[in-house]
């Protein structure tokens, strides 16, 4: 498996995620620049967490439109698998390559803990480690997490088994106190069309070590080393 | 060549007088100029003479405290201190405060604060790779606490979260000491190669001074002034001298300037901070024992029309200052395009020891170099000692209630309940390397790719100190030693930050002599050095000083990271015991000032050949992997520091022998003790070998279940406990009574 992390000015979790990406697969991760207008071949591209740009004008509105992106849109509608963490969310939505937009939390306050989450759908390059269903724990950390679609897109997304995870309360139970953002429908990661591209909230990255003391984001780098190998 | 250029008005001793400056020191200006100064000169001996840069009234205490041991690198006078951890790499930290911008607008004071640490250390050479912070607010009744509470997390957040550097610990206090001044001191450590660290001291005669980062513009004129004097009524309008920060410009600075330092092309680097371009400019200068030329006209400014004056004191945020070696402006230059941040060569380095500003073709300043940098006012200001405080006993302080109803009370108390609702705000886990983040005893932050990691804490307990300045400053820097000992590290070495009220009150500078000679007592003992620090006087409002506050910041080094050890109590069945000695002291308790309305009597005393045996004993423990959790007693006692384990570990426990216990048993603060867990089968080893150091231990019962039972009253759930320890702070941030 080969893969590539995308750094714009701002980013600050490229090297943990490109951690995780290099342990599992023993290949060391490309790190492009936003300016960059090509990419190597590689199996995976992540769009990592921070402040790309500095959150100005609206979270990951300017990275959007770097030049970097219009190579990631192509390598995307190729289906090379994507995965936008936080801040890459972020930014796969405001580039269109996943519906909706990610708001404000809705406490106002940033963020950070780990949370309870339910794994929707796990048939996936990205999931399929996972057991349908499971009650996972993995930190967030967030000023701007709170998802948001329109009801026809909801629609299509829940229709569809696009919703990747889902925030739960202690118990598991996808509730109005487990929802750490007030997103929509408990909604902390979705795919796209063809589950090639996922975007999530929490930080799979930060619960991968055992030093971490969690390793339930473990799977989906797992998962996507026998997807993809 | 005019020395009274035709904009700046003429300077009297009036102007002198705004600017800060005693009637002494103006005419001690005047010996080393030589002539009338002009404006742009007064104001640059004005910030470089004031406490905020010179330390003039605490230089001469606080070079009583020890500075050195052989892993220390670099002491206090740079950046920042510098310890040696092994493997040919660094740790360099340091806390600094930000008090009064904090006080005046929290969001901004508090996050430029957290940028002026961060470059303290990525200037030489570290990747800033933990956040701690020490927070004093006022009493929660206070109307002004709340605003500045949200104010200041909200701020420290928005800095730290954006930069990417995780914020992993910290301490908040509640006090009516602060309720006009609140305390706002960050620290960061960063880890650097041994062989790549970068000093302010400049060398070579010619070589090109070099500007990178932001523009400057107007904003903190006179921000180190301000800092050096007491706040009044009218603080509010002094507004205008707190500097904005951008933590994105921010970002792009560290990963710049990490980018140039891995080429040889840097000879001395130092970041604009208090009172910018000038203590910048003068102290690399002068450190090198050379001259400066500087041509403000190259400046990157923000602002049309800014004066000489005006460019020289302004405290724009996100700048450094560095001396290149010459021929390698153009690669430098390219890093700092790639990442966008202005880069302009603004004066050289010359060997006639002189200060020479230019701008429209006209000379600004011409002053001789030295006397900014070594003739500095020094004052050897009186002392008054603080009157000893009788000692309380125990049975004058009586439980009002059952120890559960007691224990339950005092952990929903304001300095006691959970700060979960403030580190939540924080990033405390970007960089994938925290091991143990807030909420614990000290942090733990992996040393990225190494079995390594890096214990960190802040500690002190201001009411000690006001009571009894000597005891409090040694329980800090003992706390401080506890707390990094409990996770399994060896402490190393301290920062310092020296809250202190007026100097030239006596009463305030004999809390100060009295703390720094408790610290270097406990430094020399623990081999705890000081290696930075920083000192914020004037923490005044209307003559009203605040609790003495010598808030410590310790490092220390766990070789081999999978030793460590949480504070939550980890499997049912682990058998808790208690390490160190026990007399029940009472005096300046939390539960005698919560319980009984008392802040009174002598701080517990700090016996630091004991302390320096349990933590010898327990880092020894934790070593041969005998301990299961460990969390050091401090506020609140030995019945807060069980449901502190308990709370932190989701798990009961079941204790023998303290049915009928006292209030100085269960909640005197006794210093040098340990709570610690070990499996059934590794408890003898534990007790033999606490025997063996002459350490005192007392098995105290055995986790399991959901609830302490075993105390007077009745069993205590957990879930109960949690409800009250939680629910404080968020329901006094959302508006609740407080």
């Amino acid at each position: 498996m080969k893969s590539a992390v995308i750094v714009f000015p701002g980013s600050n979790c490229e090297r943990d995620i490109a951690v995780a990406l290099e342990q599992v697969s023993g290949h060391k991760t490309f790190h492009a620049w936003h300016r960059d207008t090509d990419l190597p071949e590689v199996d995976v591209i992540a769009v990592p967490g921070g402040f790309s740009y500095g959150d100005y004008l609206r979270c990951g509105a300017m990275a959007a439109n770097s030049p970097v992106m219009r190579v990631v849109k192509e390598r995307a509608a190729k289906g090379v698998k994507v995965i936008g963490v936080c801040n890459g969310f972020q930014i796969l939505t405001e580039a269109g390559l996943l519906p909706g937009a990610l708001i404000r939390n809705q406490s106002l306050k940033y963020i950070c803990k780990t949370v309870d989450l339910k794994v929707e759908n796990t048939d996936s390059a990205f999931t399929r480690h996972y057991t349908p269903g499971q009650h996972i724990g993995i930190p967030v950390g967030h000023g701007e997490g709170n998802y948001v679609a329109d009801e026809e897109t909801l629609k299509r997304l829940e229709g569809e088994g696009r919703v990747a995870f889902r925030y739960t309360d202690a118990d598991g139970v996808v509730n109005a106190a487990g929802n750490p953002n007030g997103a929509t429908n408990n909604i902390a990661g979705i795919f796209n069309e063809t589950r090639t591209v996922l975007g999530m909230m929490p930080h799979p990255e930060r619960a991968f070590d055992p030093q971490h003391g969690n390793t339930d984001g473990r799977a989906l780098f797992t998962s996507l080393l026998e997807s993809l190998s | 060549m005019s020395h009274t250029p035709a904009k700046e008005p003429v300077v009297t001793a009036e102007l002198a007088a705004e600017h800060g400056l005693k009637p002494d020191e103006y005419a001690s200006m005047l010996e080393s100029v030589g002539r009338t100064p002009t404006l742009t000169e007064l104001g640059i001996y004005s910030v470089m003479w004031s406490e905020h840069c010179s330390y003039k009234s605490s230089r001469v205490w606080l070079k009583k405290l020890p500075t050195t041991a052989p892993w220390v690198i670099c002491g206090p006078g740079e950046n920042a201190g510098v310890i040696d951890i092994g493997d040919g790499q660094a740790a360099i930290f340091k806390m600094e405060s930000h008090n009064h911008p904090s006080f005046i607008e929290p969001y901004q004071g508090a996050a430029t604060g957290v940028g002026g640490i961060l470059r303290d250390v990525f200037t030489m050479g570290a990747r800033p790779v933990a956040n701690l912070n020490a927070l004093r607010f006022g009493e929660p009744a206070n109307p002004k606490t709340r605003h500045l509470v949200a104010g200041v997390v909200a701020g420290i957040g928005g800095y730290g979260n954006c930069v990417g550097v995780p914020t992993v610990g910290g301490e908040t206090n509640f006090h009516k000491a602060y309720n006009g001044n609140c305390l706002v001191n960050a620290m960061t450590v960063g880890v650097a190669q041994t062989d790549k660290i970068f000093y302010s001291k400049a060398a070579g005669v010619g070589k090109p001074v070099v500007y990178v980062g932001s523009k400057t513009g107007r904003d903190g004129i006179h921000g180190a002034t301000m800092s050096s004097a007491e706040f009044t009524e009218d603080s509010e309008a002094k507004r205008p001298t707190v500097q904005v920060g951008d933590p994105f410009t921010e970002k792009l600075l560290i990963e710049a300037c990490l980018e140039l330092m891995a080429t040889d092309a840097i000879v001395a680097i130092q970041d604009m901070g208090a009172a910018g371009l000038t203590s910048s400019s003068v102290e690399m200068a002068g450190k090198g024992g050379l001259g400066i030329d500087l041509d403000l006209d190259a400046v990157p400014q923000r602002e049309a029309g800014m004066t000489p004056y005006e460019i020289m004191l302004s405290e724009s945020q996100e700048r450094m200052l560095m001396i290149l070696e010459p021929g390698r402006e153009e690669e430098a230059k390219r890093i700092f395009d790639k990442w966008e941040l202005d880069f302009a060569v603004i004066g050289k380095l010359t060997d006639n020891g002189r200060m020479v500003i230019r701008m429209h073709g006209a000379t600004w300043c011409d002053v001789e170099l030295a006397p900014l940098f070594d003739k500095a006012p020094l004052y050897n200001r009186p002392t008054e000692p603080t009157p000893p405080q009788p000692e309380i006993a125990a049975a004058d302080a009586p439980l009002k209630a059952s120890a559960r109803d007691t224990l339950l009370a005092l952990m929903g108390t304001p300095d006691l309940a959970s700060r979960r609702w403030i580190w939540e705000q924080y990033d405390s886990q970007v960089g994938a390397d925290t091991m143990i983040g807030p909420g614990g005893d000290a942090a733990l932050v992996r040393v990225h790719g190494t079995p390594k990691a890096l214990a960190m804490t802040t500690d002190c307990t201001p009411r000690y100190c006001y009571a009894d300045p000597v005891r409090g400053g040694a329980q800090a820097v003992a706390e401080a030693y506890r707390n990094i000992i409990t996770v399994g590290a060896l402490p190393l070495a301290i920062t310092d930050n020296m809250n202190f009220g007026n100097p030239e009150k006596p009463r305030i500078m004999g809390q100060f002599a009295g703390c720094i000679e408790g610290m270097a007592e406990a430094c020399r003992v623990l081999d705890f050095p000081v290696v930075s620090g920083n000192v914020s006087l004037y923490n005044e409002t209307n003559g009203e000083g605040i609790l003495p506050t010598p808030a410590i910041g310790g490092v220390g080094l766990l070789k081999d990271s999978t030793l460590a050890i949480g504070s939550g109590f980890k499997a049912e069945g682990d058998v808790v015991l208690l390490l160190g000695k026990t007399e029940g002291h009472v005096g300046q308790s939390l539960y005698l000032r919560e319980v009984h309305g008392r802040e009174e009597g002598a701080p517990p005393s700090v016996d630091l050949a004991a302390e320096r045996r349990a933590g010898d004993l327990v880092r020894g423990l934790i070593e041969a992997r005998n301990l299961t959790a460990c969390h050091d007693l401090a506020d609140g006692g030995l019945a807060v520091g069980l449901a502190e384990m308990a709370l932190r570990g989701k798990k009961g426990i079941t204790l023998t022998g303290l049915a009928n216990a006292d209030a100085g048993l269960l909640f005197g603060e006794d210093q040098g003790r340990y709570l610690v867990t070990a499996a059934a089968g590794d408890v003898a080893a534990v007790t033999d070998a606490a025997k063996a150091a002459g350490v005192p231990v007392t098995t105290l019962g055995t986790v399991g279940g959901t609830a302490i039972t075993g105390l007077g009253g009745g069993a205590l759930a957990l879930a109960d406990l949690r409800q009250v320890h939680e629910g404080w702070l968020p329901g006094y941030m959302a508006g609740d009574a407080a």
